[in-house]
C-alpha cells in the first residue's frame, strides 16, 4: 500500500501550485482557479487521512463533500463578481482593482 | 330669633362688608360706603336688640346668654369657641356698637365723599384738594373704598372680642385689631412718618401680645380650658391661687394674670408700652377715634376687666396693676399739657384715662373701671371726631388761602373757631367737660368720681392723690385745648376761613355728645347728696351682677367728692386763665423740653432697644459675625480649595489625564494609523502575501517557542 506521506506530498505540491497561482497571476479568473487547486489539495488530505485512519468514522469524506459544495458556490459567486467587475471597470486584472486602498 | 343666635351673628356683617368691598365694590365709592355703613348698622341693630333683651333678664350674671360649639380637637377634649353676653359684655357691646356705627358714618364725611377727584392726589397720601371753577375745594380720598374695608375688618375684630366667651377668640379678635391698626395707621403709606408709626404701633403692641399669648398658654396648660365661665369657678380659681408658679414668688394665678395684663399694657398703651399711641395719630382721624376710643385700647381694658377675678387673686399683681395705671395716668397727663397738636393732646389724654381705668382695676374698683371705660369711650370718640371736624374745617381754610405750610392740626394756628364751627364747638365742649369731669351734668364726672371714691374708700391713698393730680391736669389741658382752639380770636387767616363740616360728620358728634352727658346718670351713687336715690344706680346693680361675689356699696365720703369737684373746676378754671391770652408757643410757659419731648421716652427706647438692636444687626451680626467670622471662614475655604484644585489641575489633570492619556493615546493612535496606512494598498494579492508572511512568522514563533 502506498504510504500516506505520498498523498500528503502530492496535496502539499498541489496546494503550493495553487497558492503560487493565487499570488502571482494577474487575471482574477486565474486567481479563482488557484483557489480551486488549493481547495482540492485540502480535499486530498481529508480523504487520505480518512482512508488511513478509522474508516468507520466518515468525517473525512463528509468534509470533502462539504468542501466540494462550498467550492462550487464560491466559484459561482466569484465568477459572477468577476463578470460584474469586468462590466463596470472593463478589466479583470486584480492589481487594477484597488479601490479599497487608503 | 334666639338671642344666642343673634349674638353669633353680630360680628359677621362687618367682615362680610370687608370681603364684599375688597372683592367686588372696590371701584364704586358709593356702594362701598353703603355696604360698610349698612353692615355697621346691622351690627348696631343686633347689639341693641341683645342689649335690650339682656336688660330684661333677672340676674343676668348668673344666667348669661351663652352658647358654645366644639372647634378644635385637642387630644381628648375640644377647644371651644362660643359667645357670652353677661352684664359687662352687654354694657361694653352697647358702647362699642354706638361708637363704631357713629365712626363709620363720620368717615363718609371725613374722607370727603361727594367731592371731586383731586388734581394730583395719589393713593397712599392724604388728599390735597381739587380745583373747581378756579376755587380750591377738598378732594375725595383716593383709597376711599379700601378705608371702609379696613374699618369693617376692624369692627369685626372688636365685636368678636366683645362677644367671645373664651380667651382664644378674644385673642383672635385682639390680633385682627392689631393688624387693622397697622393697616389703618399706615393708611397714608406715602408718608414716611405714617409708615414708621404703623410699624411702631404693631411692634409695640406685639410685645404685649406675646406675653398675653404666653399667659393664655399657661392658663390652658394649668386649667385645660380657656372659657371664662369655666375658669372663673370657685374651684379652679382656688387651685390657681394656691399653686406656686416658681417665678418671682407669684402664685400661678398671679403669673397668668400678670402675663395677660402685659397684653393689656400693650393694647391699652400703658406705661412702659405707651409710645405707639401718640404716633398712631398719623392715621386718618376716624381711625384715631376707632383705635383710641371705641375699640382697640378699650379692648385692652376690657380684657383686664374680664380677667379681674384672676387678677384679684394675688395682691402682688393687684399692686403692680394699680401702680402701672396710676403712674400712666399722671405721666401721660403731664405730657399732654405741653403738646400743640390737637390730636396728640387727645392721644396722651387717652393714655392717661386708660391709666385711670387700670388703676381702678388695681384697687379692686371693678365696676368703676367698666363705668369709666364706657363713658370714656363715648366722650373720647366724641373728642376725636370733634378734633377731626376741626382739622377738616381748618383744611378748608388752608385750601382757601392756599398756604399749605400752615399745619391744620396745630392748636396755635386756630382760635376763635366757636363762631365758625358752632356744632363742633358745643359738642367738643361737652366732650371736653366730660373728660375733665365737670360736676353733675357730664358722664365723665360720675365715672371718675367713682374711681377716686373707690381708691379712697379702699385705702389706697397714694393712688387717690396721684389720680386726683392727674385729674386736675386733665381738666387743665382740656381747657387749654378748648381755649386755644375755640375761644378768643382767630390767630391765622386759615382759622378765619374755617367753616362747619358736613352733616355726616356733625350728626355723630351730636349723638355722642348726648351719651357723653347722659350716660353718667345711669351710675349715680345711691348715697350721693341730693341726687343719690333719685335715679337708681342702675349701672352698679347691672354690672355688679357679673361676678358671683357682689361688690359692696361704698359708704359716701365727702373727701373724694370735694377733691373731684375741686380738681375738675380748678383745672378748667386755671386752664382758661392761663391760656385765654396765649397766642403762640413762645408765650406758653409749659412748653418745657422734658414734657414736650414726652419725658424722652422715645429717645430712651431708641437708646436702650433700637440702637442696641441696630448695633447688634449691623455691627455684630453683619460686620463681625457675617462679614468677619462666616465670610472669614469662607475666605479660608475658598482659596484653599481653589489652591488644591489648581494643584490637581496643574500636576495631575493636565499632564496625566489630558496630555498622557488624552493627547498621548490620540497621538499614538494617529501615529500607528499613519504608519500602517501604506500597507492598505487595496490589492488583494499583496494582502495575501502579507497574511502568508504573518502566518509563517506567527506559526514559526509558536512552533519554535512554544512547542519545541
Amino acid at each position: 500500500m502506498i504510504p500516506l506521506s505520498w498523498y500528503l506530498i502530492l496535496a502539499a505540491a498541489l496546494f503550493c501550485i495553487g497558492l503560487f497561482g493565487v499570488l502571482v497571476r494577474r487575471n482574477a479568473v486565474a486567481i479563482l482557479l488557484g483557489v480551486e487547486l488549493m481547495l482540492n489539495a485540502v480535499n486530498i488530505n481529508l480523504v487520505s487521512f480518512w482512508r488511513y485512519g478509522n474508516v468507520a468514522i466518515m468525517t473525512g469524506q463528509v468534509f470533502a463533500i462539504i468542501v466540494f459544495a462550498v467550492a462550487a458556490a464560491e466559484v459561482a459567486v466569484g465568477l459572477a463578481l468577476v463578470i460584474s467587475v469586468y462590466r463596470r471597470r472593463n478589466t479583470v486584472v486584480a492589481e487594477e482593482l484597488d479601490l479599497l486602498k487608503w | 330669633m334666639a338671642t344666642e343666635t343673634l349674638i353669633w351673628l353680630i360680628p359677621l356683617p362687618p367682615v362680610l362688608a370687608f370681603f364684599l368691598i375688597v372683592l367686588f365694590t372696590n371701584k364704586n365709592k358709593a356702594l362701598s360706603h353703603s355696604v360698610a355703613v349698612g353692615a355697621a348698622f346691622l351690627s348696631w341693630l343686633g347689639s341693641m336688640i341683645v342689649f335690650v333683651r339682656a336688660l330684661g333678664v333677672e340676674h343676668l350674671g348668673e344666667h348669661p346668654f351663652a352658647s358654645s360649639i366644639n372647634w378644635l380637637p385637642t387630644g381628648e377634649t375640644w377647644l371651644k369657641i362660643g359667645v357670652l353676653i353677661d352684664p359687662v359684655g352687654a354694657a361694653v357691646l352697647f358702647f362699642v356698637a354706638w361708637t363704631i356705627f357713629m365712626i363709620f358714618l363720620y368717615s363718609v364725611g371725613y374722607q370727603n365723599y361727594g367731592q371731586p377727584e383731586g388734581d394730583h392726589d395719589r393713593a397712599g397720601l392724604p388728599p390735597h384738594g381739587a380745583t373747581v371753577h378756579g376755587h380750591a375745594v377738598p378732594s375725595v380720598e383716593p383709597m376711599y373704598s379700601r378705608f371702609f374695608a379696613f374699618l369693617g375688618l376692624f369692627a369685626f375684630g372688636m365685636y368678636t372680642l366683645v362677644v367671645s366667651d373664651n380667651l382664644l377668640t378674644l385673642f383672635v379678635g385682639w390680633e385682627i385689631m392689631g393688624l387693622c391698626s397697622y393697616l389703618l395707621i399706615g393708611f397714608w403709606y406715602g408718608k414716611p412718618s405714617a409708615r414708621d408709626a404703623a410699624v411702631k404701633a404693631f411692634m409695640t403692641t406685639r410685645i404685649g401680645d406675646v406675653f398675653m399669648l404666653l399667659g393664655i398658654a399657661f392658663l390652658y396648660s394649668a386649667t385645660g380650658t380657656l372659657s371664662f365661665r369655666e375658669i372663673f369657678t370657685e374651684k379652679i380659681l382656688h387651685t390657681l391661687a394656691i399653686v406656686p408658679s416658681g417665678v418671682l414668688g407669684l402664685s400661678a394665678a398671679g403669673l397668668i394674670a400678670l402675663l395677660l395684663f402685659i397684653g393689656t399694657i400693650g393694647k391699652s398703651a400703658q406705661w412702659p408700652l405707651h409710645v405707639w399711641l401718640p404716633d398712631a395719630m398719623e392715621g386718618p382721624t376716624p381711625v384715631s377715634a376707632m383705635i383710641h376710643a371705641a375699640t382697640m385700647v378699650s379692648a385692652g381694658v376690657y380684657a383686664g376687666i374680664r380677667m379681674f377675678p384672676l387678677l384679684s387673686l394675688d395682691p402682688k399683681t393687684m399692686t403692680i396693676v394699680a401702680f402701672i395705671g396710676t403712674f400712666t395716668a399722671i405721666f401721660a397727663a403731664t405730657i399732654a399739657v405741653a403738646q400743640n397738636d390737637i390730636k396728640r393732646v387727645l392721644a396722651y389724654s387717652t393714655i392717661s384715662q386708660l391709666g385711670f381705668m387700670i388703676a381702678a382695676l388695681g384697687v379692686g374698683a371693678y365696676i368703676a373701671a367698666v363705668f369709666h371705660l364706657i363713658t370714656h369711650a363715648f366722650f373720647k370718640a366724641l373728642l376725636f371726631l370733634g378734633s377731626g371736624s376741626v382739622i377738616h374745617g381748618m383744611e378748608h381754610g388752608v385750601l382757601h388761602t392756599g398756604n399749605h405750610k400752615i399745619d391744620p392740626q396745630d392748636m396755635f394756628n386756630m382760635g376763635g373757631l366757636r363762631k365758625k364751627m358752632p356744632i363742633t364747638f358745643w359738642t367738643f365742649l361737652i366732650g371736653g367737660f366730660a373728660l375733665s369731669g365737670f360736676p353733675i351734668i357730664t358722664a365723665g364726672f360720675w365715672s371718675k368720681d367713682e374711681i377716686l371714691a373707690d381708691a379712697f374708700g379702699h385705702g389706697h391713698l397714694a393712688v387717690f392723690i396721684t389720680l386726683a393730680v392727674a385729674a386736675f391736669l386733665t381738666a387743665f389741658y382740656t381747657m387749654r385745648q378748648i381755649t386755644l382752639t375755640f375761644l378768643g380770636e382767630p390767630r391765622t387767616e386759615e382759622a378765619k376761613h374755617a367753616h362747619e363740616t358736613h352733616w355726616t360728620m356733625t350728626a355723630p358728634l351730636v349723638v355722642l355728645a348726648v351719651f357723653a352727658i347722659g350716660y353718667g346718670w345711669v351710675g349715680i351713687p345711691e348715697h350721693f347728696p341730693l341726687l343719690g336715690g333719685l335715679v337708681p344706680n342702675w349701672f352698679h346693680e347691672f354690672v355688679g351682677g357679673t361676678l358671683a361675689e357682689h361688690p359692696e356699696v361704698l359708704e359716701f365720703n365727702l373727701i373724694p367728692l370735694a377733691t373731684s369737684l375741686f380738681v375738675a373746676l380748678g383745672g378748667l378754671f386755671f386752664g382758661w386763665l392761663a391760656y385765654r391770652n396765649v397766642g403762640s408757643p413762645v408765650e406758653d410757659k409749659l412748653q418745657i423740653g422734658v414734657l414736650k419731648n414726652k419725658w424722652y421716652f422715645d429717645e430712651i427706647y431708641d437708646f436702650l432697644f433700637i440702637k442696641p438692636a441696630t448695633w447688634f444687626a449691623e455691627v455684630f451680626v453683619s460686620r463681625w459675625m457675617d462679614k468677619g467670622f462666616i465670610d472669614g471662614i469662607l475666605h479660608i475655604f475658598g482659596p484653599t480649595t481653589g489652591g488644591i484644585g489648581d494643584i490637581i489641575r496643574n500636576y495631575f489633570d493636565v499632564p496625566v489625564i489630558n496630555q498622557f492619556f488624552g493627547d498621548g493615546s490620540a497621538h499614538a493612535t494617529y501615529w500607528i494609523g499613519r504608519n500602517l496606512r501604506p500597507i492598505q494598498t487595496g490589492r488583494i494579492q499583496q494582502y495575501l502575501i502579507l497574511s502568508l508572511v504573518v502566518l509563517f512568522v506567527v506559526g514559526g514563533l509558536i512552533y519554535f517557542l512554544l512547542l519545541a
